[in-house]
Order: C-alpha cells, then structure tokens, then sequence
C-alpha cells in the first residue's frame, strides 16, 4: 500500500485516495473547433509509461482535493506531490 | 504411552505440566511448552503424514517454520483448520491432530502405489499425464487428484473466531529476535526510538537458545533474557512474541501475523484469534537468521532424516532425543554441535564429515570427547521405509565424484547439515536484488532499495561476535538519525567457538546400478531426475523449471530446497549459481490464515449498511428490503399472502389510480453555491442552463468526456447563486468527484462550491392523479394549485411547523412531487404524509413499483444509462444544445455515434400478451437462424404494465427508430426461452406527457 503526500493533509494512506490518471493532458478549450485526432489523443490515447510519471489523485476519504503525484510507475516511488493549482515543473 | 525419547532432564519446557493430546486418534502426553512435533518425538513417533505426490511416508525435517512437511489437520474447540505445521503449532490440553494425504490410514496408504508408479509420475506430470483423453477430466483425473493431493481441507463451517486489524507507525521495525535482532533493539531502544521488536516463535532469542556462547558473562539464553525483560520496561518498544512479519510491501510498509490464542485451547473471552498489523516503518531491520541446508542423498526424505540444528534444538529446547543412535553427516561446523550435545546427553552419535582433514576449535572439542569421526564419508542411501533403520555409507574422492565400497551401519536418525542459508525472504520483497556471496554459496540481500538493512546470518554473519557489533552498531546510527539522540551501549565481552570453512558439497553421487529418489523439494516432492527432465525437456529460465516441476512453490517458498536446486541447474547448465539466479520470493513468507487477511470485514460487516430515517417505519409496516448500492430500499411492502409480484402491481396500480408515498432519500442530492453555479451546470449539463428562473427545476443529462451518458436528474435552482442537484442513487459519489475535478483542475476560475448533502436531506415522493389533494393537506398555507406550482417548480413550505422544500417534479410519469425535509424530520414527515393521505386511498410503494411505472413511461435509469449508451440511444437527443459546448460533446460527432442505424430504446410487447421477457434477453429477427444467431438488441428492463395489463419491456435495439411495429424474437438461452414479440414506442402509458402536467 502507498504512502501518499496529501499536499493539504500530509502523509496519508493509499486507501483514502483514488486514482485519476495522467496529469499532463489538458482538456481542451470549451467551443474550440478541433480535429478528430486531437480529441481522440485528449479522450483515448494514453502512453503507459515505465518509470516517472505525473498523475492525478483525489484524497476522496480525507480533504477531498484532487493532487498531482510524481510517481515512478515501476517502483512506486513517489518524488513529488502537488497541489491541483500547481504547475507540474 | 511413555515418552521413551524425553531426556531425564534439561530444556526449556515446565515439566510440572503435563499436557494430554490426540494424533490420529491415540492419547499421548507432553509438557507446557512443547510443540505438537516435539511431544510426538519424544513418544517416539515419527510418521507424521504421506508426502504430496508419491504418498512417501512423512516424519520431521525441522523444528519450527523452516519444517516442509510435517503438515497436520489441526482440531481445536469443535473448529478445524488444514496446513499447520507440527513444528510451530504450541501444544495446549486437548490438542487433536490428524495426518493429512493419507488414505486409509498413515500406516497403510493406498497413494503411496504413486511410488511404485512413479515412472508415471515424472517432472511437469500435471500437464502431461491429466490432459487427455479430456473425458477421463471429471470422472477419474480430478476426483483422483482431490482425493490423493492437497496439504489437508479447508473447514466449510463459518469460523467464529474474531480476527482483527491493526495499523501501526514506528522508527524501527525489526524482524526476529536472535542476536542480531535484540542487539540492534537495545541499542535503537537506548537511543529513544519507536521500537517493534516482532519474534515469530513463542520465545524470544533465536538461536542463543541452542549455542554454546557466552555474552557478557552469561550464557546466550540468559543474556537474551536480560535484553528483552529490559526491553519489555521500555514505553517506546513494543516486543511481540508469535508473531511473524511476513511480507514486505511498497513504502516500507510490512505486514505482521500475530498468533494470540492458537496456542490456546480456546480463545479468551473479547480476545482475537489472531491480529494482523499493518506497519509503517521509517527503518526495517531484518533479522531473520539463517535456515539450515540439507545435503542431497538417496531415499533423503525417509523419516529420522532431519536438520541437525533441529535435532540440537529437540534437545536444548524440549529435552527431546530424535534418535538413540544418530548419524550426524556434515560439511561444515554445525553438525559437531549437535554430535556434541548428543554425547554429553549419553548417546554416541558417529560424524560423516564430507571434509579431508579439517581443523577447528568445535572438530577439537568433539574429539577430545571421542566421538566418532569419519572424513572424506557420505550417506549415500538412507534405508528403512517408515523410518531410518540403517544408512549405506561410503568413502568419497578428493575431487567429490567417485564412491568408495557401500557399508551398511545401524541408525536411527540422521542429522543432515548442509551449511547455512540466510533468510533473505523479506529483503527479497522489498524489491532488494539480492547478491550470490561464493563464501557462503548462498544469496544475500544487495544494495537496499527501500529503508531496510539486514544483520547477522540473514546477512550471511555467522560468527557471533560480528553479529552483535555490526548490530548494536546499526540499531544506534539508524536510531540517532530520527531521534538526535545518541546513548551508546558498551559492547559485551563475547566467547563463541571458532569453526572452520565448510565444504562446497552438497549432492551425493548415486552408485552404480543404484537408482534412489534423491529429494530437493520435500514439500512438493521435486527429486533430482525431476529437475534432469525439465533441463532435458528444453525448460532453460529458472521461473519456468521452478513451474513445471514445482520446486520451491506452495507453502514452503523453498525454505530448504531453493538453493540445492539452483546448485543442481547450474551443474547440469554448466553455469554459476548466480548466472541462473533465483525465483521470486512472494508474501506470504509462510501461510496465514484467511480470517487474519479479512478480518472484522466478515458478513453484514463487511460493507456499511444506508438506512433512510423513515426505516423503521417501513419495517413495522412489512416491507421487504432490497439492496440499492449500500443502501436498504423496500422492495415492496407485503401484505397477507402477497408475493412481490402482487404487492408491487398492487403499489403501482394505486399510484396510476389514487396516489402513492415512495421513499426518496437515498437519491445523491449536491449543493451547489457561487456566482458561476449556473456556468458550471451549462457546462456539464447537455441542455441550457443559463435561463432557469430562481423556482424552477430542470431535467438534465450529463456526459463523459467520451459522449457515453454518466447521469440524468434534476437540479432546482433555489436562489440566485444557489441550486440542488439530484442524481441517481448509484452515481451520487461518482458525479460529486466528477464536479471536483473540472472545479479545480479544469476550470479554476470558476467561483463554485460544491457538497454532498444527500444524508442531510430525507426525501418522500407523492405521485399519482390525487397527490395535489394530499399536498395541500400537508401545507395548507402553501398555494400548491397547478397554477401556483405549476410542473418543474419549486417552492418552500411548512409541513406542521416543519421547514420543507417542494419540488414538482415526477419519475413515474404521474403528477408527482417531491418533499424534503432535513433528515431528523424524516420520520415525521412521512408519518404525516401517510396520515393526511388516508382519505385519499395513499399507499407506500417500494422499487419494484417504482421500477415499474417508470419502465411503461419510458424513463431511463440505470439499466439504460449503464456506460455503454449516448443521448441518441436513450431518446434524449432532444436536450442536446446546439448552441453552446459541454462536457463530452464533441465526441457525439464521432462517427459511430453519428450512424444513421444507431441503437435506440423502444418499447417491447409480447405477441402472446402474457409472457414475461427475462431482463437480458437478446433480440433477433429468426430465431431458428444458425448460430451465431446476428443480435440486434437487448432487453434492459421489463415489468408488467399496470396501465395494459400485460409484460412490457423497453430495449436497445439496433436502428430502434425504424423498427416500430417490426416482429422479432427474444431469445433467452439462459431461461430457455423464445418469445415472439412486436417492437413499441417506449413511451407506453401516457405518449405525449399530459398528466405530469395536469
Ligand atoms: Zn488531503
């Protein structure tokens, strides 16, 4: 089980969180003409990377915010956490 | 029975207590303390169980976790439970055990044919012999393999025990309390840290409690008695006794069996049977010791073969003798031990020591006492069939592979050491890669890859004195760097024995003409030849040989024969150990038990039960619950002899004639706050919703971003900035998260507050063509006339002092409202309601009813919005906006979802008028077409039609749109049914949507 850094409420137990995938893709803009292929790649098209990888998490039993995580999809080892508003660097 | 192999005196056992138990149905006697292996020793038995494939006769191999074989049925307080080993099991009064594998009897055993047979039994025999021809599957093969394999059976009764979960936080777990174990204990312990010394044997020490050391002027068990006595005053330690850290999972966080009453003839009143502990270290020392090796010899596995660190702790523990005239056959130190013990116990035991001529303190001190020492001499057979009669032995060649002339000498046990093998298991789990160290020709844990360092023989340590000073060492630095504090322990002055290196060997040659089984794996009987045919067969990876002959797998985890297996491939591979590499070592280290994994989570508990506040008046009043996610829901409210199928036409019949009172509350139900409330809604919602008037409720029908529907309800916009969402009961937590995500990580900038209140609202549905009448009754200061709230408004009331919000809005295609009240009004409000409605002929109605009148309307629910569907196939393509974006929008323009013969829900009427349609059936034009018959849709919900009186049922139907007043079958294969059916609009009772607004 992971030990996950709420940025709100600290160390915290996998099991009060769930996880939300990627956190790099950006929804598109609302009313914006757009290709096929592009939304195809924002609603399908995922890279199921090894190793380092941000991805999103909602701390659902605890503060309810949804986070950014570093985490090396191999080991497991989470580098970094981030608040929603944060920019990933 | 006397216990003839109990030493006069000596051990650690209370000779004042004498304890009776039953093996196989015999009475027999031992001492507190023993274990059920040590006090059926002591009565001289030794035949234990038949082993897993060829049925061999089963005695000991060890003395505690490290045993593969002595496997019993254990029965304790009318419970029974399979695989425990006779090694760890602690005897208590009463104590009754049964062999397992054996059939009729352990003395007389049909399997055991499997030996004499055993050409038909070779390496990879499940999938050779089992897989043809498939008739002989389930009359011969598989009952055979249930009958003849298996470690034991599980019991099928419900276990009453109670078994319990605990989460814990430390600065240092440490696994084991040898040396190693309670130096670095002490030294972490002194140094203020947040100690969890786990141990998983009843007594703490390891194996101070069989060497001949002396630490600090005392001998190894006093000086371990000392520590932990110490350790146990200590607030920030927590010393735990049988209990064993079994896996090691990511974020250092390891798992702890704790065994609190299986020693016990009963569990004590409010205690467990067993805790589990989840522990979150900062630090993980591992000290689990080292597990001794077997040499490899013909007929290995006859019993009185066993370990000689097994046979030395019979006697230093239990004051037990495994033999009383051994054979103790070595190549290294460790066998002089026990050689010595043996001798100073009375007995004469004669040493076969694999080594030429070699030279230490311990070879000195077993001379001196004139034991019989034999060099350059191997077991090459043990002979004897239910236990060790005698041994043929032989001189071997300086280069190890020729054998000299076979004698035959008396024995009746031999006591095998083959070296040591550090118990790397945890290290292993940790994602640690081990290394191969030529010294000790074993693996020891690498460079560590989570906060874990592993001490004394688990780290390939074998002499005491290092031990203890890289121990007490560890513990003090990784203590220091979390507390700051440093109170360094002096180091004792310690005495061990010196020994000197052992010897590579550990297969014996087998002799010309000789063909004995030569066992690896005891547990799974691998042999030698096993592991020859594998090779033979092409079976290169060491995983592959591992799964097609078995070895290491199961229970055993390769305790005693990983590593002469991995000797074994890379002899006939020509390759190093270390080039082979070993197999994954998996949680758990040794079995524990399922109750243990589940916990209190068991039967009604293992889900939280969601009651409305109006539950118990539904019980009084008959209903019959059903579950509604984790909520109880009455089904439909019995009365007389009435059946479900009665009742709820009944129920639903009443709501299309008179009126009816449903509960509500369980539906999600969202607060939705801020100036761009009504943005956020426009943008998840597929209809406007910029214009809706404070008063006024709207449908809606929300999207994935993929185009599949999530969900549909209401919202009410209660004032400017202020709206109640509803959503179905199953997706109430999905759509909340669903909103938190576009608020925060979407669309920041929209200035919204979203919260779940569906427990702080109770909810009551009053539907059907009289429920204005009991609407005003209930608020008789409210204007509630058709014009005063007309369909989809809203207004507050005041329900008998009670604050209420009103909501005109109708699921079952009746004119209908929904009242809300704050929970703790719940039941009042419903009393009321039922009350008030008596003149009108109200009647509580359940799901099933509710079920139904919204199936002959035509409204969706989950059966239709179940993740496979979009607006079009719903027919609610009507509110998809044209003029502004939303959530999923842009996928309906994809052209699966674009295509002109897109599914589509219709209505479903049977030919007949009288059969039912099973929810699930499929659609097709010919049912006598060959299979597969083309499917052109499916049944997502059926009912009978209280408004026609007869089956209805909607579907999803391919082209839906054209089919109506097409005639198809519905086939269920699974109810064995055909139906002739018409296609119908699914709007069946009131088409054009008049009296919802009446
Ligand atoms: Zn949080």
């Amino acid at each position: 089980m992971l030990h996950i850094k709420c940025p709100h409420c600290g160390m915290r137990s996998q099991n009060e969180f769930s996880y939300g995938g990627d956190a790099t893709i950006k929804r598109p803009e609302l009313g914006k003409e757009i290709s096929d292929q592009d939304w195809d790649n924002f609603v399908y098209n995922r890279k199921s990377l090894r190793g380092k990888h941000w991805e999103l998490w909602q701390h659902l039993s605890g503060c309810r915010q949804w986070i950014k995580v570093q985490r090396d999809t191999a080991t497991h080892e989470i580098f970094k956490t981030l608040k929603a508003n944060e920019e990933i660097s | 029975m006397t216990q003839s192999f109990r030493l006069e005196s000596g051990g650690l056992i209370n000779r004042d207590k004498k304890i009776s138990f039953k093996f196989n149905g015999k009475n027999y006697f031992g001492y507190e303390g023993d274990t059920l292996a040590s006090a059926l020793i002591a009565n001289g038995v030794h035949l234990i169980g038949r082993s897993f494939k060829y049925h061999r006769p089963r005695g000991f191999f060890g003395a505690g976790v490290d045993e593969p074989y002595a496997i019993v049925q254990l029965y304790r307080n009318g419970e029974t439970e399979p695989n425990i080993k006779a090694t760890e099991q602690e005897l208590f009064e009463g104590l009754e055990a049964k062999s397992v594998n054996c059939w009729p009897s352990v003395n007389f055993d049909v399997g055991a044919i499997n030996n004499f047979l055993k050409i038909f039994l070779p390496a990879g025999f499940y999938y050779k012999t089992f897989m043809w021809p498939k008739s002989f599957w389930y009359k011969i093969y598989e009952p055979f393999i249930r009958r003849a394999a298996g470690l034991g059976t599980a019991s099928i009764k419900h276990d009453k025990e109670r078994y319990e979960h605990k989460y814990e936080y430390c600065d240092l777990l440490i696994t084991g309390s040898g040396p190693s174990g309670l130096a670095s204990a002490y030294s972490a312990a002194k140094n203020g840290a947040k100690v969890i010394l786990a141990e998983d044997k009843s007594r703490f020490g390891g194996t101070l409690l069989t060497s001949e050391v002396n630490i600090g002027n005392q001998s190894g068990k006093e000086w371990a008695d000392s520590i932990i006595s110490e350790l146990k005053e200590m607030p920030n330690v927590t010393v735990k006794n049988r209990s064993q850290v079994f896996g090691y999972y990511d974020h250092n966080m390891l798992v702890m069996s704790e065994r609190i009453s299986d020693h016990l003839p009963k569990t004590k009143k409010y205690h467990p049977k067993q805790r589990l502990w989840y522990i979150r270290a900062k630090e993980v020392l591992i000290s689990s010791g080292s597990i001794e090796r077997p040499i490899v010899f013909g007929n290995n596995d006859t019993p009185g073969v066993m370990l000689s660190s097994a046979a030395k702790e019979y006697m230093k523990v239990y004051g037990v003798l495994v033999g009383k005239k051994p054979l103790v056959f070595t190549n290294n130190d460790s066998g002089y031990e026990t050689a010595i013990e043996f001798k100073k116990n009375g007995i004469d035991p004669i040493i076969l020591d694999t080594r030429k001529e070699p030279q230490s303190e311990i070879i000195e001190e077993a001379k001196n006492m004139n034991i019989n020492i034999k060099n350059s001499y191997v077991v090459v057979a043990a002979q004897g069939y239910k236990k060790v009669k005698s041994a043929d032995i032989a001189k071997i060649s300086d280069n190890k592979e020729e054998l000299g002339s076979i004698e035959n000498i008396e024995c009746d046990c031999i006591c095998v050491s083959g070296f040591w093998t550090p118990t790397i298991h945890l290290a292993s789990q940790s994602g640690n890669k081990t290394k191969f160290n030529e010294e000790i020709d074993a693996f020891v844990p690498g460079i560590s890859k989570q906060k874990e360092k592993t001490l004394g023989a688990a780290n390939g340590i074998y002499t005491l004195e290092e031990t203890l000073k890289d121990s007490f060492e560890k513990g003090n630095q990784l203590s220091k760097k979390i507390t700051n504090k440093e109170n360094k322990v002096s180091f004792p002055n310690v005495v061990e024995k010196k020994s000197t290196v052992h010897d590579k060997f550990w297969c014996v040659p087998l002799p010309k003409g000789k063909n004995y089984k030569r066992f690896l794996d005891f547990q799974n009987d691998v042999a030698v030849s096993d592991i020859e045919i594998a090779l033979k067969e092409g079976y290169r990876s060491i995983e592959h040989v591992k799964r097609y002959t078995t070895l290491g797998m199961a229970t055993d985890q390769g305790k005693t024969s990983n590593l002469n297996g991995l000797q074994l491939v890379s002899k006939i591979e020509n390759k190093v150990v270390p080039a082979v590499g070993h197999t994954t070592f998996r949680p758990p280290y040794s079995p524990v038990s399922i109750g243990a994994i589940v916990g209190r989570e068991v039967g009604k508990h293992s889900k939280p039960t969601r009651k409305s506040p109006m539950h118990s008046w539904h019980e009084k009043n008959n209903a019959v619950f059903v579950d509604a996610g984790v909520w109880l829901r009455p089904r439909y409210y019995k009365r007389g002899d009435e059946n479900l199928f009665e009742a709820s036409k009944r129920e639903a019949k009443n709501v299309r004639t008179n009126v009816g009172v449903c509960d509500v509350t369980t539906l999600g139900k969202i607060d939705i706050k801020g100036p761009d409330a009504a943005e956020l809604l426009n943008r998840v919602y597929t209809n406007a919703w910029l214009k809706l008037p404070v008063g006024k409720a709207r449908y809606g029908v929300m999207l994935r971003e993929d185009g599949i529907v999530m969900d549909d309800g209401t919202t009410t916009r209660i004032s400017e900035n202020h709206y109640h969402m509803t959503t179905t009961t199953a997706q109430a937590a999905n759509v909340l998260s669903h909103l938190e995500y576009y608020l925060q990580l979407v669309w920041p900038e929209l200035n919204v507050n979203v919260v779940s209140t569906t427990e702080q609202w109770a909810g009551a549905a009053i539907a059907g063509p009289k429920s204005r009448e009991v609407l005003k009754k209930l608020f008789p200061k409210s204007d509630v006339t058709n014009e005063g709230l007309p369909f989809m408004g809203y207004m507050e009331g005041d329900l008998f002092g009670v604050k209420a919000k009103i909501f005109r809005i109708s699921f079952s295609g009746e004119l209908a409202y929904e009242v809300n009240v704050e929970s703790d009004y719940g039941y009042f409000m419903w009393e009321k309601i039922i009350e008030v409605g008596e003149e009108f002929g109200i009647q509580p109605y359940g799901t099933e009813a509710l079920s139904t009148l919204r199936i002959e309307m035509g409204h969706v629910a989950g059966s239709e919005l179940d993740g496979r569907t979009i607006p079009y196939d719903n027919s609610l393509e009507g509110l998809l906006s044209k003029k502004k974006d939303f959530i999923g929008k842009r996928s309906l323009s994809r052209k699966a979802f674009a295509a002109e013969d897109r599914q589509k829900i219709v209505g479903v009427v049977p030919l007949d008028k009288k059969t039912s349609i099973p929810e699930g059936s499929h659609l097709v034009k010919d049912s006598n077409a060959p299979l597969p018959n083309p499917k052109l849709g499916y049944i997502s919900a059926s009912c009978w039609s209280v408004e026609h009186d007869n089956p209805f049922s909607l579907a999803i139907l391919k082209d839906g749109k054209n089919m109506i007043g097409e005639k198809l079958f519905v086939m269920s294969p699974l109810k064995n049914k055909v139906i002739p059916v018409e296609i119908v609009s699914s709007h069946y009772v009131d088409p054009k949507g008049e009296r919802v607004r009446s």
